[in-house]
């Protein structure tokens, strides 16, 4: 692919972790056909993830959850203007080749889908495509980092429409960095063995007091208030699953949760939009879950 | 005299970026998510991020009305990627303020893995790290739109009077020409006219 004009660079880690800074503030949900795509991009999502079934019925259906169909793939990015993600299985680098080949604008590396590799995630670097991974801490944020991923996600748990574990790993996440921030070289270098990831990573973090590429929330928002948590909690935007297009109203709840990602600080807002949205996902309490997805992949 | 404030629009996209950079040249700056916010503001920047979004964002805030408004009465405005698209005067675009007369192509090169990064030289401003990320096309420009910057021969950096127009990231470098040329528009266009 080399270019007789050699001062053009694609590919990139500016331009991958580039892509991901252009959806900051914004929201990014889960679509299952073209029509909820449109949906989704009409009332101001900022990207699209294309999947044939959403985490609440991958959960409800069981069975090994693999990467979507091309077709359906290619027919939600010939539908909207705005980016298309696509999940593979943790590992998984063929499905990862195949979502480049189609020219996806965002791969998500995601325990949502069943692991196809329990030790190693797929080596992001050697890829053109940018990826998203999830983490639950610094460490696991800093290791897909380290493998090439531009942008991370908090993994809360997918497919509950239950807040708690998202806020539980942002806290976590958030602790990381704040505990770093005052610690000396011998202790960072300590540090970087225990997390298996370069020193220089966390020399980084430390300087920029923050993650080097955006990070959003996943698993579990259903409603505006949950979105404004997220990013009242430190997160970059965020992303929404069941929580969209398994309530009763879908265009007004995802136009809400577009305003409320923006006016995350102000209160009144808040409850002007929080109004009248018709129910939300019912959602799983915790205890009732019977499988942990953010426990895939570490 | 005091310096005039900068505005960043704060609905969505790298906002941040714009407001790190206007403080490394030590502009005052303002994030704007509201009418009282723009009030405050002397010039405003419209970042990059997802023209839909923001676009629709400006329509529930007003500040649709606002900008369009105050940047018929010379208030500066420079619009970065989907800024450009929501300023343009002729864009498939249903939220476009239509500040500037140029034709614009949304997604013009590609998708993601078609996106680019550059250096563009021009005759008032040089090296410059062009960033462009599923970035668009500004594929006309009339007679009283200067062109600033070009990218193989098209314009990526145009300006009509008190509007600034770019399909490139400028935010997303560390060479900080584009917002140190906005901001002299900025003096200008609140100084002395």
């Amino acid at each position: 692919m080399t270019k007789k004009n050699t001062t053009v660079k694609k590919n990139t880690l500016k331009l991958k972790a580039g892509l991901a800074q252009m959806l900051k503030g914004g929201v990014i949900m889960d679509v299952v056909t073209p029509e909820h795509a449109k949906i989704a991009e009409d009332a101001g999502a900022v990207a699209v993830m294309a999947l044939e079934r959403v985490p609440a019925d991958i959960r409800a259906t069981g069975g090994v959850a693999r990467m979507s169909d091309p077709k359906l793939i290619k027919q939600i990015m010939k539908t909207v203007s705005i980016p298309v993600m696509a999940k593979v299985r943790i590992g998984h680098f063929v499905e990862a080749q195949i979502l480049e080949s189609l020219g996806v604008d965002y791969i998500d590396e995601s325990e949502v889908l069943t692991p196809a590799d329990n030790d190693y995630h797929i080596n992001k670097n050697i890829f053109d495509v940018p990826f998203v991974c999830g983490c639950r801490n610094l460490g696991e944020a800093l290791r897909r980092i380290n493998e090439g991923a531009a942008m991370i996600r908090t993994k809360g748990e997918a497919g509950t429409g239950n807040i708690v574990e998202a806020v539980k790993h942002i806290r976590t996440l958030s602790e990381g960095i704040e505990a770093i921030q005052h610690m000396n070289e011998s202790g960072l270098k300590k540090m970087a063995v225990e997390m298996r990831v370069p020193v220089e990573l966390l020399k980084q973090v430390k300087k920029l007091g923050r993650l080097p590429v955006v990070n959003f929330a996943a698993g579990g928002i259903a409603t505006p208030a949950d979105a404004a948590l997220a990013m009242q909690l430190g997160v970059d935007g965020v992303f929404v699953g069941s929580g969209i297009f398994k309530s009763k109203n879908p265009t007004k709840r995802a136009m809400a949760i577009v305003e409320a990602t923006t006016h995350y600080q102000d209160p009144d807002i808040l409850a002007k939009i929080s109004e009248n949205l018709g129910a939300p996902m019912t959602g799983i309490d915790m205890d009732d879950v019977a499988v942990k997805m953010a426990e895939r992949g570490n | 005299m005091s310096k005039p404030i900068v505005g960043v629009l704060a609905l969505q996209g790298d906002f941040v970026e714009h407001v790190e950079i206007l403080h490394s040249l030590n502009i005052p700056t303002q994030e704007v998510r509201n009418i009282s916010d723009a009030n405050m503001t002397a010039g405003l920047i419209i970042p990059g991020g997802e023209s839909t979004a923001i676009g629709k964002l400006l329509k529930s805030t007003k500040l649709d009305k606002w900008i369009k408004n105050n940047a018929t009465n010379g208030y500066p405005v420079f619009g970065t990627c989907a800024g450009c698209i929501l300023i343009a005067q002729d864009v498939d675009s249903e939220y476009s303020l239509k500040l500037i007369d140029i034709t614009v192509s949304r997604n013009a090169y590609g998708r993601q893995l078609d996106s680019f990064e550059t250096i563009l030289t021009g005759t008032k401003l040089k090296n410059v790290h062009g960033i462009f990320i599923r970035a668009p096309k500004i594929t006309k420009v009339s007679s009283t739109v200067n062109i600033l910057l070009k990218y193989k021969k098209e314009p990526v950096l145009v300006q009509q009077d008190n509007i600034l127009a770019g399909t490139f990231h400028p935010e997303l470098s560390t060479n900080a020409v584009v917002h140190e040329y906005f901001a002299k528009l900025v003096k200008k266009f609140n100084y002395h006219e």
